[in-house]
């Protein structure tokens, strides 16, 4: 699957986790350091909850984006308004 | 288009004690390098250049752009991502880069194929 480095990772719960990939398997299982929530809401700024080294199994990941870092550093995420991500639904 | 019929021949695989044939990864593979939009089961569609695709058909796109933006800035500094195949509900193609009628055949052949 490739990209070891800054990760989003978007789940089939519709949540996104940034943290360093540094580790999957087959099943797309993943090792996330230094990860924290980007919680989405439509009143309020982009909210980031930390939540340190995580195991995500692979059932549940539905994205795995690469972050570029520049971009990423000049966006303005408290004035990001938008709906949470929907469920995956099978 | 690559040869469908040669491909189905030497890609049949045993996995989990039954023969699978990887029709539609060999598909895939031949669209390599092309522009499509892959639709998510949370109806998020994402934009962007076929890197590549595996036997689960787990897609990597480069260069994405998500197709309503405004609607969902969540992927804004992600210029590249990998899709789990299991998320995908419809991958868009171009028309043109599509052999329907050959396409067509294969997949009735293997379904003759797998019926056997």
């Amino acid at each position: 699957c490739g990209l070891l480095g800054t990760v989003a990772v978007v789940t089939s719960d519709g949540r996104m986790i940034v943290g360093t990939l540094k580790g999957f398997d087959q099943t797309i299982n993943l090792i996330l350091d230094e990860s924290h929530e980007r919680v989405f809401s439509s009143s309020q700024g982009v909210e980031q909850v930390v939540l340190g080294l995580y195991i995500v199994r692979g059932d549940n990941v539905a994205v795995i984006g690469e972050i570029d870092e520049d971009t990423d550093s000049s966006l303005d995420l408290g004035n990001i308004r938008a709906e949470p991500l929907n469920s995956i639904v099978h | 288009m690559l040869d469908l019929q040669l491909q189905i021949t030497y890609l049949n695989d045993y996995t989990f004690g039954f023969i699978k044939t990887l029709l539609f990864y060999s598909f895939f593979k031949s669209l390599v390098g092309k522009d499509v939009v892959v639709e998510l089961k949370n109806d998020l569609s994402i934009c962007g250049t076929l890197h590549s695709v595996d036997q689960y058909l787990n897609i990597k796109l480069t260069d994405i752009s998500v197709t309503d933006p405004e609607k969902y800035p969540h992927m804004l500094s992600v210029k590249n991502c990998f899709i789990r195949g299991s998320v995908v509900r419809y991958v868009q193609l171009p028309a043109d880069e599509v052999d329907t009628q050959l396409l067509q055949d294969a997949a009735r052949k293997e379904a003759l194929q797998q019926k056997q």
